[in-house]
């Protein structure tokens, strides 16, 4: 199913997406700061700070150099020919950040966060983690920096990341085990939240999605929108022109946003997420907040939740830890609502086949969640014509899901 | 006039200092909560605060986020705890009752209903921990319906922050006593002390709670030097939760109370503001 890019209330055609958030952090209805009291100074202080530090030349330059030489930016644009004509619809390119340092697109928004992190002359670095990705790309960001880092992380989503919470405690972070709740994604950012709440003075919490109060969702897309500014540019240079639909794995949103966010006013391109569907939407075992979910209030702003009637958010279901998560970033809430994106399920089973299909035809070994995308775009490639384009975000390698992968397939490695 | 500007007129007028225990709605047991708000009313409360357990208690520390789990691994919802708050109206007129917990139950359950059958019920007014200040709009349907809503003041809130919130608060203003979650240990009573006196330089008739970190008659009795009441949470929850069965959980809640109500009334009586 696509978007009706130009099928849309005349309102919505009229908005212009480079313009939001507002000032209070708003997309339409969504975001804002439902954060406790303790909060809402040091929040406003890393607004402010982060403001003044987007318009500063010396800070874009240092994020710039660190982009280039130390992430390996720019990600290239690769034509998946094998697949595509395996498909037989339309060609399918990979925005490749799998190959960037530490081999996700996680990296693109830590990178940032520490150069602001330093220039607040914070100390000590804490992070959420799902997947480990994240954790990862924080470990990094803060041993190369000189800083403290604690990384929080499910009790459950340790066991299925093992070889990622070893990878953070080489880099020399401390990785803190979390048993409440759910014990996932959810669970690590309410555990990271209390850290802060206590550690405010000294700490700096890099949030590592689109999600968390206001300014965490703007500032997290503004430093992965590297990845759509470079596949706008690199799409018009290799083929004279825009693709015709463009999609990505939606967990809080932060890769998918970062591909959305410079084709938002290109009416004329598609968009699509794709979220976690487990073992399908029916089965209530999924993670597919905007699919499946309604608007409440978690971690931060409003946007889609699910929760049950009493408002309690339930648990969630995905193969893929970095999917695993009952919200979702607000401006992918309000795209939703707006009709300028859409978002459909992906299960567990769809993944893990589009997964073995790109790596038997592309040599490419994706990280499950970055397979929902893999999934989804075959799906839209499918019924489109040999001469459309279908850029996909391929937003992290499957190194860390090798173990998963053998264990669902009954291997012992 | 709402229960809770009446219970602090009266505290007012007799130089008491106000004696708020917390406690999560369902925990240790859903029959429990009702007795045990009698309970805490006949040991010296003056007002109660309930809270709604929620799943993700982001700015609650581990005793709290127990017992948010047992209440919900119970069933315990919005509208139990609506129920459990008109039967204890039933034989309690003058207590006020306040609602403590986070925003996404309520959102979901609605705000106008929610608003017009928690005053129904016989709630006075409402703490949501994430809707500060600036989100208030939220919730304006239930101050419309006649509940106040208490904000909170930080260590972290600077002095325009503290005047704003002066102006807006309904009922009294809820001064935390440290920069952290619920159930820590780091109460430091002077800066508490020179917080709670801004509050007061701006805005003197407005009474102020103050709580995390209050754990016991020591405690209490330390910041009724400077507070027109204080909140008991954690401790309280924890001692509640290590005495089953539900019979002894009021004997329980007496025994706790009833020294900190006692250590409170041996102080001097207040000067009236
Ligand atoms: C490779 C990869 N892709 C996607 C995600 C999902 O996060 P987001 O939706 O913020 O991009 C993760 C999260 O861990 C990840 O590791």
């Amino acid at each position: 199913m696509l978007a009706k890019p130009f099928d849309t209330a005349a309102a919505a055609a009229a908005i212009d997406y480079a313009n939001y958030p507002d000032e209070h952090g708003r997309f339409g209805d969504y975001g804002g700061l439902y954060v406790a009291e303790t909060l809402m100074e040091p929040l406003a202080e890393l607004r402010e700070a982060y403001l003044r530090l987007r318009q500063d030349p010396d800070f874009i330059a240092e994020l710039d150099r660190d982009l280039k030489h130390y992430v390996g930016r720019p990600s290239p644009i690769y034509h998946a020919e094998r697949l595509s004509k395996k498909v037989g619809g339309a060609q399918i390119l990979f925005k490749r950040e799998d190959l960037n340092h530490t081999g996700a697109h996680k990296i693109n928004n830590t990178v940032g966060q520490a150069l602001v992190a330093r220039r607040m002359g914070k100390r000590r670095i804490i992070a959420e983690t799902g997947a480990g990705q994240h954790g990862v790309a924080s470990a990094t960001v803060a041993t190369r920096m000189g800083l403290d880092c604690v990384v929080y992380m499910g009790a459950v989503d340790i066991e299925r990341q093992k070889i990622n919470v070893y990878r953070m405690k080489l880099l020399g972070a401390e990785v803190v085990p979390v048993t409440s709740g759910s014990q996932t994604l959810k669970d690590a950012l309410n555990e990271a939240m209390r850290d802060w709440v206590t550690n405010v003075a000294d700490t700096f919490y890099i949030i590592g999605t689109v999600a968390g109060p206001h300014p965490y969702p703007m500032m997290v897309r503004d430093f992965n929108a590297i990845v759509g500014r470079e596949a706008r540019a690199q799409m018009l240079e290799q083929y004279g022109r825009l693709p015709d639909v463009i999609t990505a794995c939606v967990g809080g949103g932060s890769n998918a946003i970062g591909l959305f966010h410079a084709f938002l006013n290109d009416r004329g391109v598609a968009i699509v997420g794709a979220e976690a569907a487990g073992d399908g939407i029916e089965t209530g075992r999924h993670a597919a907040s905007l699919a499946a979910g309604r608007p409440g209030v978690l971690h931060g702003n409003r946007t889609y939740v699910i929760c049950n009637d009493d408002g309690q958010i339930t648990e969630t279901h995905s193969i893929s830890a970095g999917l695993d998560y009952p919200g979702v970033g607000p401006e992918h809430a309000w795209l939703k609502d707006t009709g300028r994106a859409s978002y459909v399920g992906i299960t567990d089973d769809e993944a893990l086949a589009a997964f073995h299909e790109l790596a038997r035809s592309e040599g490419i070994l994706a990280a499950l969640e970055s397979s929902h995308a893999v999934a989804q775009g075959i799906k839209l490639a499918r019924d489109l014509p040999k001469d459309r384009l279908v850029l996909v975000n391929l937003s992290g390698r499957g190194d860390k899901d090798v173990h998963t992968i053998a264990a669902r397939e009954g291997i012992a490695l | 006039m709402n229960r809770i500007d009446q219970r602090f007129a009266q505290l007012q007028a007799t130089g008491r200092t106000g004696l708020i225990p917390f406690i999560t709605a369902g925990d240790p047991s859903p029959d429990s909560v009702v007795p045990l708000m009698r309970a805490l009313v006949d040991a010296g409360a003056d007002a109660i605060e309930l809270g709604v357990p929620f799943s993700d208690p982001m700015a609650d520390g581990p005793v709290i986020q127990h017992a948010s789990e047992r209440a919900l691994a119970k069933g315990v919802g919005l509208a139990q705890i609506l129920g459990w708050v008109g039967e204890f109206r039933k034989k309690d007129e003058n207590t006020p009752v306040v609602l403590m917990g986070y925003l996404n139950p309520i959102e979901i359950h609605g705000y106008a209903k929610f608003a017009s059958e928690a005053v129904a019920a016989g709630v006075d007014g409402v703490l949501l921990v994430d809707c500060p200040l600036e989100e208030s709009a939220t919730i304006k349907p239930l101050a419309d319906a006649g509940l106040h809503r208490i904000f909170l003041a930080a260590p972290t809130t600077h002095d325009a922050r503290l005047a704003a919130l002066t102006r807006e608060a309904g009922g009294f203003l809820y001064y935390v006593s440290f920069a952290g979650v619920t159930g820590a240990n780091r109460l430091d009573l002077a800066p508490v002390r020179a917080r709670v006196g801004a509050i007061k330089a701006l805005a003197p008739a407005l009474p102020v709670a103050v709580g995390f970190g209050v754990r016991d008659a020591a405690s209490a009795v330390a910041i009724a030097e400077f507070a027109d009441a204080v909140v008991i949470g954690s401790a309280l929850v924890e001692h509640l939760a290590n005495s089953s069965p539900a019979a002894a959980v009021t004997t329980a809640a007496r025994d706790f109370l009833a020294p900190i109500r006692k250590a409170l009334d041996a102080r001097p009586a207040r000067h009236a503001a």
